[in-house]
């Protein structure tokens, strides 16, 4: 078993702290791992990096071999790009939609969306809005974690310990949120899996699951929602805009 | 049982120096090298040694070699370019040779990450005729540094432990030994070892030379260097040194098929070397860093066979390695990769924070010089060398620490004018202090601009060594006068009249200090908690 990700992100958007929640989680199950990171720019909003790998044998290599990756984890939907080259065949992408614009070239937003959801393997939440929801909004880099899980070798239950020790003397409701974060970004990432491997294409799958309240996604009911996915009003149902965020249930009911 | 702890290379090291019983750490910040002595600082008071940031890197190795003076074990650290400062100290303590234990750890930055160039410090480690351990990975970095100690006591020679970013700045779990007790007092007996009059250095440096051949013995028979011939093809040959063997490997699948010497120790273990060249075929050398295996085997003739490297272009001639070149210079087809829909995915390079004074010094300085026709500024390292960029366009030149000062000095005496330079303060107390007492013993025709923000921001907000009134007192003992000193706080509501007095300075014929003192944002947001 190996699992390699390219960590990205903006300078500020805390990688470094999605990096020590796999290093130790992937320590305390016995796993082997290497974590490369950049440092020494203190200003804020550049670009930054981490290779992460982790295995069950001996990792040789502190960087990812190009076109190796299995993932490319972005907390910011243009820096995907930067790293797609790292990324294998098989691979994914777990993205933020929620850019971060300072640069004065900044691609249309709307393009750089359907830059992610055209990928063969897209995952897409809206971390700012799933931290924001459970009181930490500057937990985004949770959400992304806890979306990422769905395909590593990890149960949200390993990151207890290591939020516990990361939050506990902010308050034991920080870990809680923390926890909360990291549990709804998880439900969007399993199931925006599970509606990939049953073959959906990118966009409709990241654009069903953008509708729904992430604490109303439940894996069981992803077959269900393949079934209508694939059928007729699709188009028409994704399309319609809405205020707020609607619950799986009433997507399944408009489906159907 | 096992203990293990996730550390980064440079925390891996400095943790076996704590282990290994050092009295003092010393350094000066620089990247990749900064996180060993900020690993030790805040378990100096826990472990009863030394720690605290050095003026610059010749201070450092300089007060590291008093503390081996005094018979104690000390680790001093620095980026690569920081050795060309602590050069003269470093090179003559290999004439010296120590007393107790002595390590530099010193970080190259090939690819050049966060640095001017990527020179290669094995070269001073070759230049100064002392050994030098190059690890692979976390682990080695605590194993390595346990040994240098050693080995530094038993040879009683300085060593150098040679880390890159890639490994400084990676982190995996590292299995830990005991804690050493650190050395007694015991300062030396022989009083020629460390006074280099040239007869008592002719005699050092003559003994240090007739035992390099007892040194070569240590690198051929060194766990570090590893020759692995049996069952391997022969055709071709691989020589790596340091993290491009994990390059070598990852390339091949973890099991090279080739014969291979991994070299992490040096001098160069010329045995080993020939053992290997006499195997093989054909000799391919994966250097991370200058070609200097390669220069050293190829001498003038060659080797009589194929012989390829960074020099003949197998390998690329700059830059670093990965395991992506290792697969093209080992013909391993690779695939994968994704194309971008985006075609062309725009730059996003650092920037100054969001209130970084050093954004309005730099509007001040833009706005002053306007009605100039000739706009030179000299400028130097540090988070405003950024002000190069548009909309500061500040910034002529950056050369190295305190040649803002100097070259501003120089060019005023070649008629330039005006002459403007910007120096961070832990720069001007770095290195641009010397160049000031020069200036101002001449009254150069220049205008000094110190952006005195209270902290070594680049690197990660470090304690600087002086700001506000003591930075002051020392810009005013080196003989600038007083009515040439001014002090301003770079507001942007202030620009009108920051702007006049900047304006009067510029027009002075003669030197003159501005310092523009804002505390950096990070620092000060790093001051709160
Ligand atoms: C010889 C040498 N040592 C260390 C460094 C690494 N380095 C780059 S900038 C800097 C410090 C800058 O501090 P300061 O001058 O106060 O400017 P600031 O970043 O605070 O604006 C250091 C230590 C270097 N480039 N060269
Ligand atoms: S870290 Fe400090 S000095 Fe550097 S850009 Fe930010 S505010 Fe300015």
């Amino acid at each position: 078993m190996k699992y390699d990700v390219i960590l990205a992100g903006v300078g500020g958007q805390g990688i470094l702290t999605i990096a020590y929640l796999l290093d130790n989680a992937a320590i305390n199950r016995g796993l082997r791992f290497k974590q490369a990171e950049v440092h020494g720019m203190a200003q804020r909003g550049g670009a930054v990096y981490s290779h992460m790998r982790i295995s069950d044998r001996e990792i040789v290599s502190d960087i990812i071999p190009e076109g190796r990756a299995d993932m490319v984890l972005s907390v910011e939907p243009l820096e995907i790009h930067r790293y797609l080259y790292m990324l294998s065949p098989e691979g994914v992408v777990v993205s933020n939609i929620a850019p971060v614009i300072n640069i004065p070239d900044y691609p249309d937003q709307g393009v750089v969306l359907d830059a992610l959801y055209n990928l063969p393997r897209p995952v897409a939440l809206d971390a700012g809005a799933i931290a924001t929801e459970a009181g930490v909004p500057k937990a985004e880099n949770m959400a992304m974690a806890g979306a990422a899980t769905a395909y590593m070798p990890f149960d949200l239950s390993d990151y207890e310990p290591i939020i516990r020790k990361l939050f506990e003397r902010k308050g034991p409701e920080m870990v809680v949120a923390n926890m909360k974060v990291l549990e709804n970004g998880y439900r969007v990432g399993k199931f925006t899996r599970a509606l990939l491997e049953a073959g959906l294409p990118g966009a409709v799958a990241c654009r069903a699951v953008a509708m729904c309240r992430p604490d109303s996604l439940d894996v069981v009911h992803a077959p269900r929602v393949v079934e209508l996915l694939r059928g007729q009003k699709v188009g028409e149902v994704l399309s319609k805009a809405r205020e707020g965020l609607i619950t799986l249930d009433d997507l399944i009911v408009e489906l159907a | 049982m096992e203990v293990r702890e996730i550390l980064l290379g440079d925390e891996a090291v400095a943790l076996g120096a704590l282990h290994a019983g050092i009295s003092g750490a010393f350094g000066y910040p620089g990247t990749p090298s900064t996180e060993m002595f900020e690993y030790v600082e805040p378990l100096a008071a826990e472990y009863g040694i030394h720690a605290r940031w050095s003026a610059n890197e010749k201070v450092a190795y300089e007060e590291a070699l008093g503390m081996s003076f005094a018979g104690k074990r000390a680790i001093v650290s620095m980026k690569h370019v920081g050795l060309n400062v602590a050069a003269d100290a470093f090179v003559n303590s290999g004439v010296t040779g120590v007393n107790g234990g002595l390590v530099l750890m010193v970080a190259d930055d090939p690819g050049m990450h966060s640095s001017q160039n990527e020179q290669d410090s094995r070269f001073y480690a070759k230049f100064a005729a002392v050994p030098c351990y190059e690890p692979k990975n976390q682990q080695e970095c605590y194993d390595m540094v346990r040994e240098a100690f050693d080995v530094s006591e038993r040879l009683r020679l300085p060593i150098v432990l040679r880390m890159v970013t890639r490994l400084a700045h990676s982190r995996a779990d590292v299995v830990i030994g005991d804690r050493r007790p650190q050395n007694g007092l015991n300062p030396p007996t022989d009083k020629q070892q460390f006074t280099l009059l040239p007869t008592n250095a002719r005699r050092n440096w003559a003994a240090l030379v007739a035992r390099q051949g007892e040194i070569i013995g240590e690198s051929e028979a060194s766990r570090f260097n590893r020759l692995e011939l049996e069952g391997r093809d022969r055709k071709i040959g691989i020589i790596a040194n340091g993290v491009a063997c994990n390059y070598v490997r990852e390339a091949f699948g973890g099991e090279v098929p080739h014969a291979m010497l991994s070299i992490s120790r040096y001098p160069l273990p010329l045995g080993l070397i020939r053992k290997l060249i006499e195997a093989c075929e054909s000799i391919y050398v994966f250097e991370e860093g200058y070609p200097l295996i390669e220069e050293a085997i190829a001498g003038i003739n060659g080797i009589g066979k194929p012989l390829h490297g960074r020099s003949d272009g197998t390998v690329p001639a700059t830059g670093e390695l990965t395991p992506a070149i290792a697969m093209d210079v080992f013909g391993i087809g690779r695939t994968g990769g994704i194309k971008s829909t985006l075609g062309h995915v725009p730059g996003r390079p650092p920037k100054l924070c969001q209130g970084c004074s050093h954004a309005d010094s730099y509007t001040l300085i833009k706005e002053v010089l306007k009605d100039y026709p000739v706009k030179r500024t000299f400028s130097d390292i540090g988070c405003y060398t950024l002000g190069f960029y548009e909309p500061f366009d500040g910034v002529h030149s950056c050369v190295d620490m305190g040649a803002s000062v100097s070259m501003a000095k120089g060019a005023s005496h070649g008629g330039l004018f005006p002459v403007v330079a910007t120096i961070g303060d832990s720069t001007f107390m770095h290195s641009g202090m010397t160049g000031l007492v020069g200036a101002a013993r001449d009254n150069a025709n220049m205008t000094l601009c110190i952006l005195d923000n209270s902290s070594v921001a680049m690197t990660g907000t470090q304690e600087t060594m002086a700001t506000g009134d003591a930075l002051y007192n020392v810009v005013r003992g080196l003989g600038v006068p007083e009515e040439h000193i001014k002090i301003i706080n770079p507001l942007r509501n202030k620009m009108e009249q920051n702007a006049a007095i900047l304006k009067a300075e510029v027009e002075y014929r003669g030197l003159s200090v501005i310092i523009l003192r804002r505390i950096c944002v990070q620092a000060a947001r790093k001051a709160r908690g």
